[in-house]
């Protein structure tokens, strides 16, 4: 690889502020206003007028599958579908095979991730061992392996003994860990199968309660008061559980929580083939489906209308600090049969962005992307230090990616770098498109295309 | 008809429906007769795909696609690929390599027939997925009602036992509704779906209170297993409390009838006496299903309405 002399941006938008002009030399934000000729001498010269510069987006919640499940996705494949998504850190979940839930295995990932090249892969550790909720896995090992572990979570899986939780939030204070939480009581969603409510009674399926995810959070920010431990809180899906958020928040109890982008958009009527869409920016647009399609099956389940509404202001308000993916890709097959038979979990790398410009565009600016995207979630996990989550200023690390705000482009499952087609989005008409992502000062992204 | 697949009662629109029941009466006038065979569907292949035992409902279909000439293939999941773990999908390309007109599918899974419509070509009929729907029995039991009382519009049917699990009672919601008559669900309340209130019905916990009322009751089965989940208390306390016997069966208005789409549990849901009354029109509703199911595969497959 021959010695790169550095990119220069010209004309680009940061945080979609006036034109401007960003060179970046080795791996840091070299210099920024109208550069000359000079100062970028050797650089190569990107066009980037009209394109937003966002800080580098970081995924508190991915599924890259490797150990284990190649054929659905590789921390490589993974990777390049984060980069294209202009992410620069993704935070990769523990139920993989075997388990990351010693340093052996999140070394094993965060190696196959600097190999990739793409993002940074942070490991997220197990809470327990092989997610089995019995005993603590060894956090501590695995905070101080080369992964350098500082979120743990048993995502699938609900941490749902309340001792076990007790101790586990406690134990990683040591190491000012955070302890994610898969918020699902496991007796109130046994076999469930969709959220419960009007649609799951008509489509006969077992219902996956509100309550369920509710009072794990509500449990859950009391022992964290308790304990005067963090506490993250994976995607949240209820109108109900921002409540209690917001309750948390204004009594000083350190909890955070992520929404992904299908319960800012979905609901529980895309499950009968009747989804419609309640976003400006989307208007007149409708996925006619058959029901019981499983590639809107997905846990915690699509939600309601209304949920949907709550959500959105809780992201608007900062109830909800981040936007993570819970990027699950699939094998067809899992998802090429019968509901009850069909995994749950959706892509979401590449069209999270899009998404969430789309629908609240509007509502939170792109500082207030950004912030969601970026910042919050790079803070949530530790990965401030590591450079991301920072803005495209003089002197920052040079991880950022470049927006073309008015880009319209329609979602085709066959064209996404990911190794599964299991999106919901088929056939949607999104706006915003990522155009080119820098990792440390390196290109990823150009042109939309990945660079390897 | 409109409809290329019955997969639910609710596709069903009000012509559709009583398409069927007419049809269906066509077909049992026919059974009278000496040569109870049709040559209508002569050449076609329809398919029995079931993957619950349901020797009552495969055989009504069976021998409605014979009276109707048509070549049957019944394909049970015990012996066959299907218990190898072969998938829904590659049965269905199976199936559609051979060339089946309709596929009837019996399925523990709710939506089976909606994902199988999606891969073969012929025409899908549910024949009970799950805890979903029961489209035929549904319109058996319509077909029973008419045959008893004359008439749907304006009747008032109460829907009694465990609504939540039951494929038979979402069926008839949707389908009496469209016929016009008034359903009352009556239930133990953890025995209804939460959202029920957005059904077309209305809804009692309290049998006595409605039976007075009624012109049709339909007794739903409940399993035994649902008292070990909790959802009642004792099999003697439903029986109490949501089971129809004499005393009951005294309070129904002396025209009311008695339904039940089988298999019963006596002296649980309903009592062996009640069963066997002249009230109970439980011998007729298989009778009819074979009629209704002729019509059925008649409307969907054979010729114009």
């Amino acid at each position: 690889m021959s010695v790169s002399k550095g990119y220069l941006l010209k004309g680009v938008r940061v945080l979609g502020g006036p034109a401007t002009d960003l060179l970046l030399r080795d791996g840091i934000i070299a210099a920024v206003g109208r550069i000359g000729g000079a100062t970028a001498k050797g650089a190569e010269v990107v066009d980037a007028d009209g394109l937003v510069a966002l800080p580098g987006l970081v995924d508190l919640h991915t599924h890259l599958r490797e150990p284990g499940r190649e054929d659905a996705e590789t921390v490589e494949s993974g990777s390049r579908a984060a980069a294209l998504g202009g992410y620069t850190a993704v935070c990769a979940m523990a139920n993989t095979s075997p388990v990351a839930d010693s340093a052996g295995v999140v070394e094993q990932v965060w190696r196959l991730g600097r190999e990739a090249g793409l993002v940074d892969v942070q490991p997220v550790g197990a809470v327990t061992v092989g997610l089995g909720g019995q005993r603590l896995a060894e956090l501590g090992a695995m905070a101080e392996s080369v992964a350098g572990v500082r979120m743990f979570s048993d995502d699938g899986n609900c941490v749902h003994d309340p001792r076990l939780m007790r101790r586990a939030l406690e134990y990683v204070k040591a190491f000012d860990g955070v302890i994610a939480q898969h918020a699902e009581e496991p007796r109130l969603t046994q076999d469930a199968q969709m959220h419960e409510g009007v649609v799951s009674a008509d489509l006969g399926l077992p219902g996956w309660p509100a309550v369920a995810e509710e009072a794990i959070i509500a449990r859950d920010v009391l022992l964290a008061e308790h304990v005067g431990a963090r506490l993250h809180v994976c995607h949240v899906s209820t109108a109900g559980s921002v409540e209690i958020l917001r309750w948390a928040k204004r009594r000083g109890i350190r909890v955070t929580a992520e929404v992904t982008p299908h319960h800012l958009l979905l609901t529980d009527e895309w499950v009968r083939g009747r989804g419609e869409l309640a976003s400006p920016g989307l208007a007149d647009q409708r996925i006619v489906g058959r029901a019981y399609d499983p590639v809107f099956k997905v846990n915690p389940p699509l939600r309601t209308q209304s949920d949907v509404d709550a959500l959105r202001e809780a992201l608007v308000d900062g109830t909800i600090d981040a936007v993570a993916t819970d990027h699950a890709p699939h094998a067809l097959q899992d998802k090429e049969c019968e509901w009850a038979y069909a995994k749950p979990g959706m892509l979401g790398l590449e069209t999270a962005l899009s998404i969430v410009v789309t629908t609240l565009l509007d509502a939170l600016g792109w500082d207030g992307i950004a912030e969601r995207m970026s910042r919050a979630p790079a803070r949530i996990a530790g990965l401030t230090a590591a450079g991301h989550g920072q803005d495209p200023v003089k002197g920052a690390p040079a991880n950022l990616t470049l927006v073309d705000p008015e880009a319209r482009w329609t979602v085709d499952p066959t064209r996404l770098a990911s190794r599964s087609r299991n999106t919901p989005y088929a056939g949607l008409e999104l706006t915003g498109r990522v155009v080119a992502t820098f990792l440390r000062g390196v290109p990823t992204v150009l042109d939309g295309k990945a660079t390897r | 008809m409109k409809i290329k697949h019955l997969l639910s009662a609710a596709d069903l629109s009000r012509e559709d429906a009583l398409a069927v029941l007419d049809t269906a009466t066509e077909m049992a006038a026919m059974a009278g007769r000496e040569v109870k065979k049709l040559p209508t569907l002569r050449g076609r292949t329809v398919v029995n795909l079931f993957y619950e035992d349901s020797t009552r409902t495969r055989i009504s279909f069976e021998a409605a696609a014979k009276r109707l000439s048509a070549d049957v293939i019944n394909f049970s999941a015990k012996g066959s690929s299907v218990s190898k773990g072969e998938s829904l999908k590659d049965t269905a390309l199976t199936l559609q390599a051979m060339g089946a007109d309709a596929v009837v599918i019996r399925h523990p899974a709710a939506g089976a027939p909606h994902r199988l419509a999606g891969w073969v070509d012929g025409s899908v009929l549910n024949a009970g997925d799950g805890t979903h729907e029961h489209p035929t029995q549904a319109l058996l039991d319509a077909y029973t009602i008419r045959s008893r009382h004359g008439r749907i519009e304006g009747l008032k049917v109460a829907i009694v036992g465990d609504v939540l699990h039951s494929r038979v009672a979402r069926s008839n919601v949707h389908l009496l509704h469209t016929l016009g008559a008034h359903v009352t669900l009556v239930a133990p309340p953890t025995l209804l779906p939460v959202g029920v209130h957005a059904w077309p019905a209305d809804v009692s916990y309290d049998l006595d209170a409605v039976l007075p009322g009624v012109d049709v009751v339909m007794m739903l089965r409940v399993q035994r297993e649902r008292m070990t989940d909790s959802f009642f208390p004792s099999e003697r306390e439903y029986s109490r409390r949501y089971g129809l016997d004499l005393d009951r069966l005294r309070g129904l208005p002396s025209h009311a009838i008695v339904m039940h789409p089988g298999p019963m549990n006596r002296g649980v849901e309903i009592s062996a006496e009640v069963a066997d009354s002249t009230r109970s029109t439980i011998v007729e509703q298989v009778a009819n299903g074979v009629s209704v199911r002729m019509a059925v595969l008649y409307l969907l497959l054979g010729g114009a309405p």
